[in-house]
């Protein structure tokens, strides 16, 4: 077995996505009968053919009804060759924020565009964004193909846009028709001038980057387990590398040097462990450590300051001047942002964090380099980011305001007197809270 | 090499118990004596040791429940030493709540749902572990591993927090709650394969042998609670069946099967074609139904 696949689907609304899922699902028998009964009565009600496929994913009764994905839907199936995870995602605008969290875990993107309108402005947005959190293997899916006569040239036409859109990953197109299954699970005689794979070979058989074992370790402290006075241990879950009893590491942000005493689980002690275990950790030196430090080898980032991309996920806008908290690895600190954002924007932010966080740059380490973003005031995920540089000490420095230049900044920003005297007003109140 | 697909569950799923028990004050473990509740249970005894599991069980007892349900739930926390909360809806059972007579939608309101929301308001817990997956119904695949309550337990699938990378938002106002899922990415047989790797004690009704049942459509029914009476040209028969989903006795169809070890129960999971939900009443009395009782309050 080639190991676990994580998936993520995205496309515009119309371009047959939960069809397609639903296919895959029911050709490699991803779905039961019971589940294919309900389907088949209640797309007597609907007009999408024999059985709607969409029907086996859109889970609540709303989509069912309007006849749109809401939410992101995870979905399990496996072949006799490998096991899928799949995360299917919403094609609306007001739903990027489901995009960005399907592909945060996934190794392979799907984008799904229709033949007849090419790619649009929603699937250039999509592919960004799975691009944007690390993605690196797309597969393109032409689909509808039944409906351009199976041209070729359409075809060659809609991958060359997207092969653009995409620098440095790479892209397997495939023409389709999800309702049909052309080139789905087998090649299609429709389609005699590709040459394949399908998707699920394609699927099946792709190598995907998974070195995180052989990246420097890094195990952030989650729990500290004292069950009796002789007992000090540090469970957390390996993000990266490999470690071995004996080893060298230091201890973020102190930096202070020890050593790996124990790697104690539950099924006995072990002498190497790897990511993405859990265990627990245990030091050959007295040092106190608690939740949210980071026990590492090789160098890492500590700093307030960084620079990051940052997905705004809340209908409640970015305010620079306000304080949001930011959950890394297993720290929350609380932390400002130099700019706004709107809903569904995608930005490079300057955040200041309270404290010091331990991390890499997001293209180095994903779980590392990720953080969320939470409004105090609802504690919804507003937003997500990636980490880029660090800001260093004289940098970060000058990026945190005091709290009178941070007031005339929003004045100074405000379009009106009245909105000027209202931001202030805010700023303070929050100041002082 | 890569960390085998079990084991790469089983890693996601511990750090999940760590980060609720590192974020809450109250958390508690809703134990419904199932394969999943069963690997739940190992999954939290991995996650803490060597310290003991640091938080109680939740038993919602409907007192529909199957009798091997009963015993294997209190031998199983005598032997793990947590503590044990079993709650009823006295008030319900009293009044006479049986689901053929008020209906399922209303027996499980009162016998499920109500029970839960009073059992975790009575004990101030803030966070509550489930063992439902992702893969058992088509609401809950687009549930969260915190999944957000209000203060009446209820869902709204609409106001769903998003989930990167394994963050986990775990911040809540006063009233609110959550419930989590730590088995959100296992599936089925994932649960199957597990129970064998580890050799988890599991309820035997999950093993085939010939057990007396009356058979009504596709479901083979247990004559075990007294109000389950035949109907005209009904008789109890003998037949070798099992049960895929454990509930109570008079809602959970067992299925034809001689599946009586853990790998015979994988094979037959592999062949078949049904999935575990389908005998459960209770997910088919209306359109939507487990959405629904999600939004009252269900897990």
């Amino acid at each position: 077995m080639a190991g676990l696949l994580r998936i993520c689907t995205a496309g515009s609304v119309d371009d047959g996505k939960s069809t397609l899922i639903g296919r895959l699902l029911y050709d490699s028998r991803g779905v039961y009968e019971d589940q294919v009964r309900s389907v088949q009565i209640a797309s007597r009600s609907r007009s999408a053919g024999p059985i709607d496929f969409s029907l086996f994913t859109d889970g609540l009764k709303a989509e069912r009804e309007q006849g749109i994905t809401i939410d992101v839907a995870y979905r399990y199936f496996a072949t006799a060759r490998r096991k899928f995870i799949l995360a299917d995602t919403p094609g609306h605008e007001q739903y990027t924020r489901n995009m960005a969290t399907g592909a945060s875990t996934a190794d392979v993107a799907v984008l799904l565009v229709d033949a007849r309108h090419g790619v649009r402005v929603q699937s250039r947005r999509h592919a960004q964004i799975a691009r944007l959190l690390g993605i690196t293997t797309f597969v393109l899916a032409v689909n509808k193909m039944d409906l351009v006569d199976f041209d070729p040239d359409v075809f060659d036409a809609i991958r060359d846009e997207f092969e653009t859109l995409l620098p440095g990953a790479t892209l397997h197109a495939i023409p389709m028709s999800a309702l049909h299954g052309d080139n789905v699970i087998g090649l299609s005689e429709r389609t005699p001038w590709f040459e394949g794979p399908s998707l699920l070979d394609f699927l099946e058989t792709i190598e995907v980057d998974r070195n995180a074992t052989e990246k420097p370790f890094r195990f952030p402290v989650q729990l500290v387990v004292r069950p009796s006075h002789d007992f000090r241990g540090y469970a957390g879950q390996i993000h990266s590398g490999t470690v071995h009893v004996g080893d060298a590491v230091r201890v973020w942000p102190s930096g202070l040097t020890t050593a790996i005493k124990r790697i104690v689980t539950w099924d006995g002690d072990l002498d190497t462990a790897f990511s993405p275990m859990s265990v627990t950790l245990t030091l050959e030196d007295e040092i106190d450590l608690s939740r949210g430090d980071v026990i590492a080898v090789g160098d890492v980032e500590v700093d307030c300051g960084f620079e990051a991309q940052v997905v705004w996920m809340d209908e409640r806008p970015l305010n620079p001047a306000r304080v949001y908290l930011l959950k890394q690895a297993s720290r929350t600190v609380t932390a400002e942002f130099s700019r706004g954002l709107v809903l569904n924007q995608i930005g490079s932010v300057a955040v200041t964090a309270a404290k010091p966080l331990v991390f890499d740059r997001y293209v180095d380490n994903r779980t590392m380099g990720g953080f969320i973003v939470v409004d105090p005031a609802t504690n919804f995920t507003a937003g997500a980011g990636m980490i880029g540089e660090p800001m260093r000490a004289h940098a970060a420095a000058t990026a945190q305001p005091n709290a009178a230049e941070r007031l005339a900044r929003l004045a100074r920003a405000a379009p009106t007197d009245a909105h000027a005297a209202e931001a202030v007003r805010r700023a303070l109140e929050e100041m002082l809270t | 090499m890569p960390l085998d697909h079990l084991r790469a569950l089983e890693a996601e799923s511990i750090a999940i118990l760590r980060e609720v028990v590192s974020e809450f004050e109250r958390p508690v473990m809703l134990y419904s004596i199932g394969k999943d509740s069963s690997v739940l249970l190992r999954l939290a005894q991995k996650a803490f040791y060597p310290g003991p599991i640091p938080f109680p069980l939740l038993h919602v007892d409907t007192t529909y429940k199957f009798r091997e349900m009963i015993e294997f739930r209190d031998r199983s926390a005598a032997e793990l030493g947590v503590r044990l909360i079993v709650h009823t809806n006295q008030e319900a059972i009293t009044n006479g709540t049986q689901p053929f007579l008020v209906g399922t939608q209303r027996c499980c309101g009162l016998l499920k749902t109500r029970a839960l929301l009073d059992a975790l308001q009575a004990g101030g817990f803030d966070a509550a572990f489930g063992g439902a997956r992702r893969d058992e119904e088509r609401s809950r695949a687009k549930e969260r591993v915190f999944s957000l309550r209000d203060g009446k337990g209820q869902w709204d699938p609409k106001r769903q927090r998003p989930e990167l990378w394994g963050l986990l938002n775990g911040r809540i106002q006063p009233g609110e709650s959550i419930r989590v899922f730590p088995l959100s990415n296992w599936t089925e047989i994932d649960v199957w394969h597990y129970i064998h790797a580890e050799g988890i004690p599991v309820v035997p009704l999950y093993f085939a042998k010939e057990r007396e049942v009356v058979v009504r459509g596709e479901s083979l029914i247990s004559l075990e609670q007294p109000f389950v009476q035949l109907l005209p040209g009904e008789r109890p028969e003998h037949i070798m069946c099992r049960m895929r989903s454990l509930g109570c006795s008079p809602c959970t169809g067992a299925v034809r099967s001689t599946a009586d070890t853990v790998p015979k129960i994988i094979d037959e999971l592999i062949a078949v074609r049904q999935s575990e939900r389908q005998l459960r009443i209770i997910d088919h009395d209306q359109d939507g139904s487990m959405e629904l009782k999600k939004r009252e309050g269900y897990f």
